[in-house]
Order: C-alpha cells, then sequence, then structure tokens
C-alpha cells in the first residue's frame, strides 16, 4: 500500500522542503503538518512516505509523529474537538465538559490512554481528545474544535457546542 | 611542558594531558573510571545518560588589578562550580580542576541511579546481561539500595523481534542510544530509533524495517543493559561461567580480534576484541556466529581407512603409516596437495616440508573470494591466504593451479592427491566426487566430515582453528595468532601434529613438538618471519607485511577522530 498525495499537496510540500537546504531531515515537521492537514491524520504510509521524500529511514519519521501529541496517527473523527485539561481549565471543570460532551456525543471515554490519545464515535462525527494547554488559561475551560477556540465553555453546554457542528 | 599539554588535577593529584582529551578520558588515563552508559569512545557523545556527572572547577576570574597567587608548584587556586558538569562531552584546559568523589558527584550519581532503575524491571535473574551488566554494576557501587518509587512502573514491549540476531525489551532499555548511533554512524543502516519520547520512550524499528545488517549483534555488545541480547547467546549460559580466551576471527581475510566464550569444551560465543588496526571495536554477525560447526555431529574424531565395507576407525598409528606408505609408493610428478588457506602459517610450513619431501611440485590452496563489504569484510575469504603464499611460496595467486590440478587428475598426469583442510567437492574447490574417484589415491585431512572425505582411502582428523594455535597473516599484512579454546574432540588432533607425524613416518626424522618450535622452524627457512617467534607475537598482532591495504572502516573512524566527533 502506499499513499497516494494529491499533485498540489505535493507541490506544496515539495516548496516547503526548498526552505531547509542544509538538512533535509529538518523539513520532517513540516512535511507532516501538511499530510495531516490533508489526510486528517498520519498513517503507517504516511510516514514511509515522508522517509521516502526526504531520503531517510521511516523510524526517523516515527520518532518526530509519536512525539508530539498534536500529530495523529489513527483517523478521528469528522470533527475533532480539542478538550484542555492543564491545571485552570481543570479546575475550571474541563474533567466535567470533557464527560459531558463524551457522553453527549456518544463516545467511550474508557477508551482513551497513553496510546490512544483521542476517542471517535460510533458514527465517526465526532472525536474528542484531552490535550494540555490550549494557551487561553484566562478563559478557562476552553476547547478547540477543529481551528476554533471557545472560551469558557461551561460544562451543561456540551450538548450546544455539539449542535452547532452537526 | 610542552605546549600542547595542559596541567588537570584529578582527584587533588595534577596529571598532563593533550589539550582536547575528554574530560572522562583523562580521568581513566589517570587511572580513575567515571561511571557513564551512553559515552563509548566510537561513537558521538550525545551527553544523555548523566550518569558521568562530575564536580568541576577552573581559576576564579580575578578582580580587576587582582593578581592570582600561585602555589610553589606554579597552579592557580581552583574555584569549584556549584554545579556538576558531563565528563564525557567537555574537555579538560589548563588549571583545570575534577572532582569524581566529592558529594556533589556521589550524589548526582545516586540521583542519576535512582531515576534510572524508576521503570527498570527487577528481572535479574533472568537477564541475560546479569554478570556484565553496567546497570547491576553500578546500581551496587553508586546507587542507593533502595526506592523511594511507589507508583506503578511504564510498560513496554518486551521480547521484540527487531531482527534475525537481535531480540529488544524495552522495559530494560535505559535510553542511552549507543545502539541508535552505531546503527546511524558505524553501520549506516539508521533502522533504530526512539518513538514516544517523554516518560514513555521507547526504543523501537519502523513496522516495515529490521535490524538485520551484517553488523546488528554490534549493538548486543555496546548496550549497557539487557534491552538488546543476542538471540544466538540468550539463555545459554550465565555470562560468568565462560571461560574467555583471546583469538581471532578466521570467517575472512580481515582476522577481526575476537574474545571466544566457552564453557565445558563448548564455545557460547564470540565476541569483538578492541584492536584499532584491524576492527575497531566491532566484527561482523556472519564471523561471530560461525563456531556452530565446532560442535557439530559432523565433526571426524577418529582416524579411518577406507575398506571394501566403507570406513573404518584405526589407530593413528596404522593411519599415518598408511598414509606415508601410500603417498611414498607414487612418483613426485603423479602426487598433489591441496592444502587451505585457512589453515595456520605453522601447518602450512608442515605442509612445505611434506611437498620437499615427496618431490611435490603440484601444490597449492583454495582461493575463496566474495565481495569487500566496505566495513570489515574482505574480499579474500581465507582467514590465511598472504600466510599461505609466504610459507608456501606460491609464486603466483593462491589457487591459481587448481584448475591445472583438476586437468591433470583428469588425463591421469596426477594419481595421488592429498586435501589438507579443504572439502575438494565444495564449491569454491570445485571437484566433482567423478574426478575423485579417478584417483588411484587420495588422502583427507580435515575436521569434519564432507564428499571428500567420503572419497578418501585414508581421513585423519584435524582440527577448527577453535581448537588449535599457532598464527595467520590477515590480508593488511598482519601476523596474528590464534587461541586453542575448546578442546579436540575424540582422538582428533592439531594439523601440524598430524603433519608432523606424517613428515617423521615419510624421513624417520624428530619432528618439532610444540607449534612454538614449528614457528621458529619456518622463521629460520622463510625470510618474512625471520627473527620472530609465536608466543612474541603481542595479543594484537604486529605487521609482517607493508601491503599499504587500508581498512575502510578504521579509515572513516580516523577521519571522524580528527574532526573531534567521536574519541576513538
Amino acid at each position: 500500500m502506499s499513499l497516494s498525495v494529491p499533485a498540489d499537496i505535493e507541490k506544496e510540500i515539495d516548496e516547503r522542503i526548498t526552505h531547509y537546504p542544509v538538512s533535509r531531515r529538518s523539513a520532517v515537521l513540516p512535511v507532516l503538518h501538511i499530510l495531516q492537514r490533508h489526510f486528517r491524520f498520519l498513517s503507517e504510509d504516511a510516514v514511509s512516505w515522508t522517509a521516502a521524500k526526504l531520503g531517510l529511514e521511516p523510524i526517523q519519521v516515527l520518532e518526530v509523529v509519536t512525539f508530539y501529541p498534536g500529530f495523529r496517527q489513527e483517523a478521528p473523527g469528522k470533527v475533532h474537538i480539542r478538550v484542555c485539561r492543564t491545571l485552570s481549565c481543570a479546575m475550571a471543570g474541563s474533567y466535567e465538559l470533557l464527560d459531558n460532551l463524551c457522553q453527549a456525543a456518544g463516545i467511550d471515554a474508557s477508551r482513551m490512554g497513553h496510546h490512544h490519545p483521542f476517542a471517535v464515535s460510533k458514527d465517526g462525527r465526532f472525536s474528542i481528545e484531552f490535550v494540555e494547554c490550549l494557551a487561553s488559561c484566562g478563559s478557562a475551560p476552553v476547547c478547540l474544535v477543529e481551528d476554533e477556540l471557545h472560551e469558557r465553555v461551561s460544562p451543561e453546554t456540551a450538548p450546544d457546542l455539539l449542535a452547532r457542528y452537526s | 611542558m610542552a605546549d600542547d599539554l595542559v596541567n588537570v588535577q584529578i582527584d587533588g593529584t595534577w596529571h598532563q594531558f593533550p589539550k582536547g582529551t575528554r574530560m572522562i578520558e583523562a580521568c581513566r588515563q589517570a587511572g580513575v573510571e567515571v561511571p557513564h552508559y551512553c559515552y563509548h569512545p566510537k561513537l558521538s557523545s550525545p551527553g544523555n545518560c548523566r550518569m558521568c556527572l562530575v564536580e568541576m572547577g577552573m581559576p576564579p576570574r580575578p578582580k580587576p588589578g587582582e593578581e592570582l597567587t600561585r602555589d610553589e608548584d606554579g597552579r592557580l587556586p581552583i574555584q569549584w562550580m556549584p554545579r556538576p558538569v558531563i565528563a564525557c562531552a567537555n574537555t579538560v584546559s589548563e588549571n583545570l580542576g575534577i572532582r569524581t568523589e566529592s558529594a556533589l558527584t556521589k550524589s548526582c550519581r545516586e540521583g542519576v541511579m535512582e531515576l534510572l532503575l524508576i521503570n527498570h524491571p527487577l528481572d535479574c535473574p533472568i537477564c541475560d546481561q546479569a554478570g556484565e551488566c553496567r546497570l547491576q554494576e553500578f546500581s551496587v557501587e553508586h546507587g542507593t539500595g533502595g526506592s523511594r518509587f511507589r507508583e506503578d512502573k511504564v510498560k513496554k514491549p518486551k521480547n521484540v523481534d527487531i531482527g534475525p540476531r537481535v531480540r529488544l525489551d524495552d522495559e530494560r532499555c535505559i535510553m542511552c542510544s549507543r545502539c541508535i548511533r552505531f546503527t546511524a554512524e558505524v553501520a549506516d543502516d539508521p533502522v533504530l530509533g526512539f518513538t514516544e519520547r517523554g516518560s514513555h520512550t521507547t526504543l523501537a524499528v519502523h513496522p516495515g524495517r529490521r535490524l538485520e545488517n551484517n553488523y546488528s549483534l554490534n549493538t548486543v555488545d555496546i548496550c549497557p543493559v539487557g534491552a538488546l541480547t543476542s538471540t544466538d547467546f540468550r539463555f545459554q549460559m550465565r555470562v560468568w561461567f565462560l571461560k574467555e580466551i583471546e583469538s581471532i576471527c578466521t570467517g575472512c581475510g580481515r582476522g577481526c580480534n575476537t574474545e571466544v566464550s566457552s564453557r565445558e569444551g563448548s564455545i557460547l560465543r564470540q565476541t569483538p576484541r578492541e584492536n584499532n588496526e584491524v576492527n575497531s571495536t566491532w566484527m561482523c554477525d556472519r564471523g561471530r556466529l560461525d563456531f556452530h560447526y565446532v560442535n557439530s555431529e559432523a565433526r571426524l574424531t577418529q582416524p579411518l581407512l577406507k575398506g571394501s565395507e566403507g570406513h573404518r576407525a584405526v589407530s593413528w598409528k596404522i593411519a599415518v603409516k598408511t598414509l606415508a606408505d601410500n603417498l611414498a609408493g607414487f612418483e613426485s610428478s603423479k602426487i598433489a596437495i591441496i592444502a587451505s588457506a585457512r589453515l595456520t602459517n605453522e601447518d602450512l610450513y608442515l605442509v612445505r616440508r611434506l611437498a620437499q619431501q615427496l618431490g611435490v611440485k603440484e601444490l597449492d590452496v583454495i582461493a575463496r573470494l566474495g565481495e569487500d563489504d566496505g566495513y570489515l569484510v574482505a574480499a579474500d575469504r581465507n582467514p590465511n591466504s598472504r600466510g599461505a603464499a609466504l610459507v608456501l611460496g606460491l609464486d603466483s595467486e593462491p589457487g591459481s593451479r587448481v584448475c591445472g590440478i583438476r586437468r591433470d587428475i583428469e588425463s591421469g598426469k596426477i594419481a595421488a592427491l592429498l586435501a589438507i583442510g579443504e572439502d575438494l567437492t565444495s564449491p569454491e574447490a570445485g571437484f566433482s566426487p567423478a574426478l575423485l574417484s579417478q584417483l588411484e589415491f587420495l588422502g583427507q585431512i580435515h575436521h569434519t566430515a564432507n564428499s571428500t572425505a567420503d572419497a578418501a582411502a585414508v581421513v585423519l582428523p584435524g582440527a577448527t582453528s577453535f581448537e588449535k594455535s599457532g598464527s595467520m597473516v590477515n590480508v593488511t599484512g598482519r601476523l596474528q595468532r590464534l587461541a586453542p579454546v575448546v578442546p579436540l574432540p575424540g582422538e582428533a588432533r592439531e594439523d601440524w601434529v598430524i603433519l608432523r607425524d606424517l613428515l617423521q613416518a615419510l624421513d624417520g626424522g624428530n619432528g618439532a613438538g610444540s607449534s612454538d618450535e614449528v614457528f621458529s622452524l619456518l622463521a629460520q627457512e622463510v625470510s618474512a618471519f625471520e627473527g620472530r617467534t609465536l608466543a612474541g607475537i603481542s595479543p594484537l598482532g604486529e605487521v609482517l607485511l607493508e601491503t599499504g591495504e587500508t581498512v575502510p572502516l578504521l579509515e572513516r573512524e580516523k577521519e571522524r577522530i580528527a574532526k573531534g566527533e567521536i574519541v576513538g
């Protein structure tokens, strides 16, 4: 199996690689970002494709993918929600928010763990991830739905939040 | 004081070292071992294990107008820095001070040990590394004996199949990264890496890749713990029961220096021994594992004579006499001798004497050519081609007469053949059993049963290179010594003993009493060996021939030393 990367995406990647003339290895991170943006997650094939593209061993790419929690190795739901778990948000109720969101989306939160940082709803519409600080402590609790930041999300409003993306 | 030397105080005593010496090496030279895991002189120094932390001091910066006072020896005072430094990646400078036994250094080691052991399983009783484990040793030497960790240890993959010869236990890994650096920097096959960096850091290969290059087992040698173990050696023997003997590998013409470990007469493993003129600290997997044939069921253990009902065992005396009588019964022009470039110089010297005694002109060895792999494996897969050429006085390339000998057997010009240390039906030798059956007489001296022995009228059981003492000359012209590691099976004898007895049976004279004596006779007759003795050959060998040949791996290592990337 191999990754089929659309021509425009590959063109964008090729251009980005030129920003790193000294070491192509440095281009791993931006290439992975472009691929994840397009495919929504980084499959094994995406890792191998990146390695071949940059003339690296696949393990050298996998090292980067597994280090950053921002890179997903499994397919997320149509709408990916990241709930902040760090101090301010935790104190302001983010654990409850997470529970409510999971319940509203029909997600089994017990499936989340170190090796599976997020869980996907059965219908595939939502996936929820409990993440470290989203850098908006003053407006806790916060969550990031795709690229949109939602501030002061009270746990009770979880169903309303999901409804806006349904 | 030479300009390039600097004065360094180590644990209160002053020493001199070349400028640029790593602190850890300076300490080692001064007889002080600084414990370390990630540092390896042949690899880059990432400084990630923190075990070599030491206290460092240097002269204080004087206040404006102030002059530092020197003591009677001319040393400046040392101001100790409040924080420790890693000794592996820092170099010495003038008037530097190092404390390896101070309270700060000790508490650093205790702390590092405690952290390393947090997630390490307490499975020493079933771990192959036990007994040669740095974590175990330093834990005793520098650890606290207890752990304050009450939480659950991180679970990681165990018994991971990362390659055909190496097994990985990720829970034992202390993330020193030596194996990763070896595969990337020395073997040029960077298949290993750390995934999930953080509290779950895991050594891994990519799902589609394997650690299967011909140098993979070196990672087992340099792994300071039991994370990487040899599939071949694991669970075979506790290392403290092993008897270790220095020898050389005979897998190819490189002659990598080795340490062969055995127990009760069985070889259990072979590991490389450092020799910076031959193999650095590495060796190839193929050569390393090429010892199992020593314990083979097919070993010849008794002298055999062929009769109407196949081979039967006879005494050495009868067997040797039969061989001598048979050979003496042929005109010298009808006899050929095919020896082996896997034999020692001493064996080959007696082959030379035998040929002289019988007046045999058709004398050669079997060539074994492969490809130079650009690292250590030499194109010449015989360990002693250079020795054979010198000792036998071959005037052409070793192996070049074999084709002619085959033709002469076919035409009937040669009627008697003695094969020593070679199976003539092997692909390299290229004699067919049909061709051998055309001979009136075939004699064989070899350690293992084979088709040549099947066809031979007289079969004398010889020794493998793990059972004989002697010397060989490697492809770069280095004379190196071989040591007997295990006793011979059954009635088998060292080849030089067999050849000496054969010579005695032919000429009635007295032969040499030891391989040392054979070497002395050789040194008198062959000028290249003049003035040398077998016992006098250093454990690291000595240059016998100036061949100008270089070892690709060593050349790359020298470049990296010159750049300061590695210590060497």
